[in-house]
Parts: C-alpha cells; sequence; structure tokens
C-alpha cells in the first residue's frame, strides 16, 4: 500500500531559517569579504551579490579522528601491476591514499575555502549593517502622489456593492425590537388577562370582556406584523478611505573638485565614496534624487557621467559650488518637501581668500536646510585652510556636519563606515 | 502483455501503476517485507532542503545545516554536483522523495530502489530492528523542533547554538554501542520530559554534593574511589547524566542530539548493504518488469544507462577516485552471493559450503538482516569479487619510509585483502577509541578521558584540541585526554591547555 503524494506546492524555503543562522555566525568573515569586495569593485556593479570565501578550517565542526601515522592498511580497487611484497615512496600528503575512509570527511575534500553566494540584499545589509542616516527625520506628506485604501468604519450610506449584512441585519433585528416592545409587552399584559379571564365562571360581562380583550390582541399583533422587517434605514455600508502616504524623499548634492589638482587617482576614490553614499541613500529613500556638481574656479551641474569621466583643469574656488548647490536647493528642492544631503570632495586646494567663504556659506546658509554635510579630503599633500576652517563648522555642528579624510583605496570602507556609524541619540 | 508507458513523461496515474506493479512483484513473487510506503514529489529546491537537513523531514535549527545548505546549493548552481535521485527516510510509513525533474524511467527505479529496497533494509535488518523505531522517529523530530525553539525563546539563540555545536562535536560518542537502547517514543518523551528535568538536576546536585554530612544516608556509605565506576563509552549519555553545572533544558539538548546519534548509527554501518540491496532490487525489480513485458526498450536502456552508472567503480588512480563505492561493492556482492546460490563453481563450494547451492532467495535475506558491513563483508566477499574489483592491499607503517602492497587478488591475498576490507568498515576501528575513565568528584572536578591507540595510530591533534574545548564547556571543569600506547601514556591534551604545554605552542 503506497501513498504517492504531490508536495511541489509546499514551502521551498525550509532551509531560510538555517541559512540565516549561518551568516549569522560567520558575519566578521562575510564582513570583511563585502569590505574586500567594495574596494575592488567598479562603480557600476557594486549592486550585486558577493561571492564570500571562509577558510575551511573557521569553519570545521570537528569531531575526534586519527592523523597520520600508526600502521594502517587500507584496501583499493583495480589493481594493475602491483604484486605482492612490492615497496614505493609514501605518496605525498596522503590526500587520495592516506587518510583511509569515512574519519577524516573535514579534510578529504581538499578544498581549503569554502565558497558560497550572497545575493544583493544581502550584501547591501552586509555593507551598511550598523550604519544609520544622521537626521533622518523629515517625512513629507505629499497628497497628490500615493494613496493607500483603508478601512473607513461602517456608513450608513453607499452603494449595494459594499452593503455590510451582517450590521444591516443587525441594524434591522434592533429597530424592530425597539419598535415593537412596547407592543408586545402590551399584547403580554392583555394576555395575561385573558387567561386569568377564561378561569373565572362564565358571565355576560366576561364574555363581552373576552371578547374586547381577543379584538386588541388581533389588533395589537397585526401592527407588529407591520412592521417592516428590513427597512431602508437599516443599510449600513463598509465605508474605505484613501489616505495619502507619506513618501520620504532625498535629494544628495555630490559636489566635487575637478580643477587640475585633481588627477584621476583622486577622482576615482571620490566617485567610490560618492557611490557608497548613494547606495546607502537608496535603502533610506524611496524615491532619491541626485545632483552632481562640479568646479574648479566655476561650479556646474553635470550629469553623471560629465561628473565622473570628463577632464578639467584650472583653479579652486570653492564657494562657487556651494553657491551653486544653495540656489538649486531653492529653486527646485523646498526645504521642507526634502531630505538634503550633500557630499563634497576635494583634494584640500583652494584660494586662501576663498576657505572664510565657504565656511560662513556652510554654516549659515547650507546647514540649516541640510541634514547632513560630509566632507572627505582625498589625498591631501598637507591640509590647508579649507580644512582648518571645516574643522571649526564640526565643532560647532558635530550632528550635521562631519570631515574625514582619503589616502587610498582601503579608506573609502571604513571612512565611509566612520561618518556613518550609529550613534547614540544625545 | 501491453506497455505500462512509453515515452519519458510522468503523470501520477503513471506513478500509481508504477508502484503497483512494482509492489506485486516485490511482494507476492520475492516475498519482500516492507513498511507501507508514502512516496512524495518534490522541486530541486525542496530536495536541495531535504539534503541539507541530512535527509529529515524536519529538524531543529542550526547553522551547520545553512552551512550545508549554502554549500549543496552552490554547487548545483554552478552545475558542479546533480542532486541525488532519492532520498529516503527510515519511518513507518517510509518517506521516500522523487525529483520532479526526473524520467518516468528514474522515477520507476526510485521507486523499486527506495520505496522496496532501502524500505524492506530498514524494516529487516537486525541493527535497525535494534536502534530504532520507525513509527515513532517523525514524531520524536518534530518535539526535538519545537523543544529547541523553545530554548531558544527562553535562554537565546546563541547560548543554544553554543551547546548544539559541542553535542554535534561529540555526537559521533553519543551511542551505546554494546547495550540495546529504549526506543525513541515521542509522547513519552514529552510526558516525561519535565519530570527528568528535575529529578536529573537533583540527582546532579547530589552527586556533587558539597557536604555530604547533611546528608546522612550518605555518610555512612564508602565513597567509590573513582567514578565512573567502570569507562564510560558514550560521553554524551555521561554529560547528560553526570555534568555538574549543566541547566535541564542543556541536558535535554544533550538528550536530543544523543538520540539523533543512535537513530543514524545503524546507516553508518550498513552504507555498503543498505545501498547494495537497494540496488540489488531495483535491478531486480525491473528486470522483471521488462521479463513480464511492461516496460519498453527505451526505458530498460535508459535504466541500464544510470543503474551502470551508480554501480561504477573507478580504479584507485583515476583523478576521481574518492575510495570505495559502497553501492559497487554492495551491489556486486549481492548479485554474486545469488550467483553462489544458483550456480557455484568449485571455489564457491570451498569457500561458502553453507550457502552454495541453496535457495537465494532465503540467502540474500538471511545476509541482509542479520549482518553489518563489516561482518558482511567479512563472511560474503568473494573470491571473485576480489578479482572482479582488482583489490589490493596497502600496508602503511609511519616506521617505514615506503608503502609496501600486502596482499593482491591472488590465492595467497585473498582472507587478508577481505579481513583488511571489513575493517575499513568497523566503525570502532576507524574512529578513535576513546572513553570516560574519571571524574574527580571529590577533588578539582576534572574529567579525564582516555584514548586507547590502536596500531599506533595517534589523534589528530588540532581537532582533539578542538573537541576538547567542545568538552570543556559542557563539563565546565578542566578536561584532560590521554592517548594511550601499551599502557603507558604517549600524549596528553588537556583543555585549559596545561602550562607546559602552552610553552610549546
Amino acid at each position: 500500500m503506497s501513498y504517492i503524494i504531490d508536495r511541489r506546492l509546499n514551502d521551498k524555503h525550509k532551509s531560510t531559517v538555517n541559512r540565516q543562522r549561518f551568516l549569522r555566525r560567520y558575519r566578521k568573515h562575510i564582513r570583511d569579504a563585502v569590505n574586500d569586495a567594495v574596494n575592488r569593485r567598479s562603480i557600476r556593479d557594486m549592486e550585486q551579490g558577493e561571492r564570500i570565501s571562509i577558510p575551511q578550517k573557521d569553519l570545521s565542526e570537528p569531531v575526534f579522528h586519527h592523523g597520520q601515522g600508526g600502521q594502517r592498511s587500507i584496501v583499493h580497487p583495480g589493481n594493475r601491476e602491483f604484486s605482492q611484497g612490492d615497496r614505493f615512496k609514501r605518496p605525498d600528503g596522503g590526500g587520495g591514499q592516506g587518510s583511509g575512509d569515512g574519519d577524516a570527511s573535514n579534510q578529504g575534500e581538499g578544498e581549503d575555502e569554502f565558497a558560497f553566494q550572497i545575493d544583493k540584499q544581502e550584501f547591501l545589509n552586509f555593507l551598511f549593517e550598523d550604519l544609520e542616516l544622521p537626521n533622518l527625520v523629515k517625512r513629507h506628506l505629499e497628497g497628490a502622489q500615493v494613496f493607500k485604501t483603508r478601512h473607513g468604519g461602517i456608513v450608513s450610506q453607499g452603494m449595494p456593492a459594499k452593503i455590510n449584512i451582517v450590521r444591516s441585519m443587525r441594524q434591522a433585528s434592533m429597530r424592530r425590537r425597539a419598535l415593537t416592545a412596547a407592543t408586545r409587552r402590551r399584547i403580554r399584559d392583555l394576555k395575561t388577562e385573558r387567561e386569568a379571564l377564561l378561569d373565572e365562571e362564565q358571565s355576560p360581562q366576561r364574555q363581552a370582556r373576552l371578547q374586547e380583550l381577543n379584538e386588541l390582541i388581533e389588533r395589537l399583533e397585526r401592527r407588529v406584523e407591520r412592521i417592516p422587517y428590513l427597512d431602508t434605514v437599516d443599510l449600513r455600508f463598509n465605508h474605505h478611505v484613501k489616505e495619502p502616504v507619506p513618501v520620504s524623499r532625498a535629494v544628495m548634492f555630490c559636489i566635487m573638485d575637478v580643477s587640475g589638482s585633481m588627477n584621476q587617482n583622486m577622482k576615482d576614490l571620490a566617485k567610490r565614496f560618492f557611490l557608497l553614499l548613494y547606495l546607502f541613500l537608496q535603502r533610506n529613500y524611496d524615491k532619491i534624487e541626485v545632483v552632481f556638481i562640479r568646479h574648479h574656479t566655476s561650479a556646474k551641474e553635470v550629469s553623471e557621467e560629465e561628473f565622473f569621466y570628463s577632464r578639467e583643469t584650472g583653479g579652486t574656488i570653492v564657494s562657487s559650488a556651494l553657491k551653486l548647490a544653495r540656489d538649486i536647493i531653492d529653486e527646485r528642492y523646498p526645504v521642507n518637501e526634502w531630505n538634503i544631503y550633500a557630499a563634497q570632495a576635494s583634494d584640500g586646494d583652494n584660494w586662501n581668500d576663498d576657505s572664510p567663504a565657504c565656511a560662513k556659506l556652510i554654516e549659515e546658509e547650507l546647514l540649516p536646510k541640510l541634514q547632513y554635510f560630509s566632507y572627505v579630503e582625498v589625498m591631501p599633500r598637507a591640509h590647508q585652510a579649507l580644512w582648518d576652517h571645516y574643522e571649526r563648522i564640526m565643532e560647532r555642528h558635530p550632528a550635521a556636519f562631519s570631515m574625514a579624510e582619503i589616502d587610498e583605496p582601503g579608506e573609502i570602507y571604513p571612512v565611509f563606515r566612520q561618518l556613518f556609524k550609529k550613534r547614540m541619540e544625545s | 502483455m501491453a506497455y505500462l508507458s512509453e515515452g519519458s513523461d510522468w503523470n501520477f496515474e503513471l506513478l500509481a501503476d508504477y508502484d503497483a506493479a512494482i509492489a506485486d512483484l516485490a511482494h507476492n513473487t520475492f516475498g519482500l517485507d516492507t513498511y507501507p510506503n508514502q512516496i512524495e514529489v518534490i522541486s530541486s529546491e525542496q530536495m536541495m532542503d531535504a539534503y541539507s537537513s541530512v535527509g529529515m523531514p524536519v529538524g531543529y535549527n542550526h547553522w551547520s545545516f545553512g552551512k550545508q545548505f549554502v554549500e549543496v546549493e552552490g554547487r548545483y548552481r554552478r552545475g558542479q554536483m546533480g542532486l541525488a535521485y532519492e532520498i529516503v527516510i527510515n519511518s513507518d510509513p517510509c518517506i521516500a522523495y522523487l525529483m520532479e525533474e526526473n524520467s518516468i524511467t528514474m522515477q520507476a527505479l526510485v521507486i523499486a530502489h527506495a520505496s522496496y529496497g532501502h524500505n524492506s533494509f530498514f524494516k529487516g535488518n537486525y541493527l535497525f530492528q535494534t536502534w530504532t523505531d520507525a513509527s515513532s522517529i517523525i514524531d520524536y523530530l518534530v518535539f526535538a523542533r519545537n523543544y529547541i525553539a523553545e530554548c531558544e525563546q527562553r535562554h537565546g539563540v546563541t547560548a543554544v547554538e553554543e551547546t548544539l555545536d559541542s553535542c554535534h562535536a561529540l555526537m559521533n560518542y553519543g551511542v551505546d554501542r554494546y547495550k540495546r537502547p529504549s526506543p525513541v517514543s515521542a509522547v513519552e518523551e514529552r510526558r516525561r520530559q519535565r519530570d527528568r528535568e528535575e529529578a536529573l538536576q537533583k540527582q546532579v546536585s547530589e552527586l556533587w554534593r558539597t557536604f555530604p554530612e547533611l546528608q546522612p544516608a550518605i555518610k555512612t556509605r564508602e565513597a567509590p574511589s573513582t567514578f565512573p565506576a567502570e569507562p564510560q563509552e558514550n560521553l554524551l549519555y555521561f554529560l547528560e547524566k553526570n555534568a555538574p553545572l549543566l541547566q535541564p533544558w542543556q541536558r535535554e539538548i544533550i538528550r536530543i542530539v544523543r538520540k539523533m546519534a543512535q537513530y543514524f548509527y545503524p546507516q553508518r554501518q550498513t552504507k555498503v548493504m543498505n545501498e547494495g540491496w537497494a540496488c540489488l532490487w531495483h535491478y531486480t525489480l525491473i528486470n522483471a518488469l521488462y521479463d513480464e513485458g511492461k516496460v519498453t526498450d527505451g526505458f530498460m536502456l535508459e535504466f541500464l544507462q544510470s543503474h551502470s552508472q551508480v554501480i561504477y567503480q573507478p580504479p584507485f588512480d583515476a583523478s576521481f577516485y574518492s575510495g570505495m563505492n559502497p553501492y559497487a561493492i554492495g551491489f556486486n556482492m549481492f548479485q554474486d552471493i545469488r550467483r553462489i546460490c544458483e550456480n557455484p563453481d568449485d571455489e564457491d563450494r570451498e569457500w561458502f559450503p553453507e550457502i552454495a547451492g541453496s535457495d537465494w532467495l532465503e540467502t540474500v535475506k538471511f545476509a541482509m538482516q542479520s549482518f553489518k558491513d563489516e561482518s558482511f563483508i567479512q563472511q560474503f566477499l568473494s573470491p571473485k569479487m576480489i578479482r572482479h574489483f582488482k583489490l589490493f592491499q596497502i600496508s602503511d607503517d609511519d616506521r617505514n619510509d615506503y608503502v609496501e602492497v600486502g596482499a593482491i587478488h591472488n590465492e595467497q591475498g585473498y582472507r587478508r585483502v577481505r579481513e583488511s576490507l571489513a575493517e575499513q568498515y568497523n566503525l570502532s576501528i576507524q574512529e578513535p577509541n576513546i572513553q570516560i575513565v574519571s571524574a574527580n568528584i571529590h577533588g578539582d572536578r576534572a574529567l579525564t578521558l582516555r584514548h586507547q591507540r590502536s596500531a599506533g595510530r595517534p589523534l589528530d591533534d588540532h581537532s582533539a584540541d578542538e573537541v576538547l574545548r567542545h568538552l570543556h564547556r559542557l563539563w565546565q571543569f578542566d578536561v584532560h585526554l590521554e592517548s594511550v600506547e601499551n599502557g603507558s601514556v604517549v600524549q596528553r591534551y588537556s583543555m585549559p591547555p596545561a602550562p607546559q604545554a602552552k610553552t610549546e605552542t
């Protein structure tokens, strides 16, 4: 007797929990691998899964087993040329011949690395683990965009398709009871009286009274019956309301110095930093716009392609870019609707006269509008006036302003982590 | 007679038809005794799930299963491995999984192999009868899963995971090899589990009582000079009952792992026989179907092709050689027993006087029921088989700088090859012999284990240290492991490491 069962529709992901346990246990390894990947990858393929390798020895589930050495005897199939008593050199390592069957499965595999794939989502999760956006507050309610229909209670008017039958019948039943209560009480009283009369001796008065009572009861019962079973006033309808869904939107200003002193290498570093920031914001906001501003002595809003790849030379006036950012904000991104982030990358070279102006611009005009301003200085030869002025801003606005220095590709991710690490709310 | 089907597609009616035809042959013609079958059709993803939970339909959650899953998934996706055609579970009813991707031929093969071959092995073999209770295993697994999930809620995932890690490290030492265990039953488990927690804790507290004078009964008794009185081979059992500081729930988890070890113990000892028996029956049953004219020639060709893949034994010098293929050796040995019964020659009469010329069906069933791999090979590996596989035995002695061919497939070598191959399947030789010899209950509570070296084979240092670490986590006081050869201690491992050992590292 056999039962044949189709289980194909059952849950496929029975191992999900175990898989997560596994990732959780080796999160340190995975994070290291993710770290490496960030520094190795080009800007375009950041949003992919990653192949993670963990040294086999870190993963081992140890059991007691025999080590090399001692006397052992092994049987193999497929003898062609050996005869009894043949001697030959012990093969190295003992991989194929040595450790025997069954007891050394951990080593028999011969793989040094245990490799597996994590998907894009998991990759980003590990990438941005423990990070958060500072001042993530604004959630703008914007009427015209997205609505969510939500149950809005019961109403007495509506279209037939939305009748709530249970509630309508309940209403009808209540109404009938309420309207007939007095009459039914009356009928009950009259009936009791009639019962009593019937027990009495017969007499003309009694007959007359009985007659009267019967008529009265009949009239009252007719009145009860005339109450409609279901009336228009009983009808109840399900109600739905449309609610606007709050959208969180963010705009990010990428400001990069493209003056002659920034070489391709430096730009590359800056680019990676911007990319991380972009990915990170993307996880936090449904809608995100990016504004690319590059500057030498004058600033210009450009496309992504142009931002990263076109070459320019010239001197450096940082304040030009900041001014442009301010103008764009005023023009296109009302502060009450957008979360605004800005990231600036530069080698720190600036006209000395310009640096105080920059500081003033940031502190007075930009910071009040921004959620966060981060500044990275790429491979500076020595810190100049700009750095000093910015440092003062950081002291005064530690929550909204931060700065760091990147000297080599390996530092980007740590610096990024440091800039966005979770901080305790003060 | 009409064919059951033509073409390679399958549907549920066809599966039922094939199952009925195979069942008829298995039960009525060949007299196989089986549990009822539950055949489940699953997709390849589900097969991967089943793989990574060691084939159990329900299992508790642990990262090691996740690791296995990740590995299987990765290799399957990259095309480095195919999935097994089937997984079968020793339960009543016997659950077999079929993969939906397979053709009808493969499904029929798997039904014959798993649902009648393995199934009758589970029901008939003495080890399975002694060590497992097929009717209650699923219930027990459900109990275990729920209990461990509950522990995770009460004590945190990490604490439970650590305990499980330690138990898994000692899993191979969680079996009473010589005592018959009581079968596991979920209903009883649940009923007894709470009482046990309390009783056990009480018993342990008694054992570790610091002030025995408060207990007049104990005072009068002579304290035993050593504890335990005899060496204990079941490390997990000893820890469950005697580890001083474990929480009741931790003891229960040890017990669960111990029960799982016990459940899998027969399978580890009957790889060759179990697979050989299943191959014998898929081969015999499908051929019988063909003889009855129920399957087409095309069906047979496909069948024979996968059959011969399964039972292929690569020679030792092939690049993909990874030891003896249990399917190959098992199938060929059972076929050989049949041959000895049906067409014995002089050599067989000399080597197997009791079975030569006897009823083959009776003989293979007897062999299936009463042996495990080691004794099966020792008893039934014939010279013809040794010649067939061209087996040779290598002696590897670390005192020499060469290895020596000890025996080959000739008159002088048969017995030695056979003995050596049998030994290769003897778990008590393949696994280091480690027992608990003393727990210092009156002193520092140190636990001492003894590794009895055989043939001078040492323990693998690294893994020994690692396992001791786990042992220490459960015992929570010093743990020592002495490796003993010819009555003297050759090597000592300690956790935490002894001071002199520290200087070495």
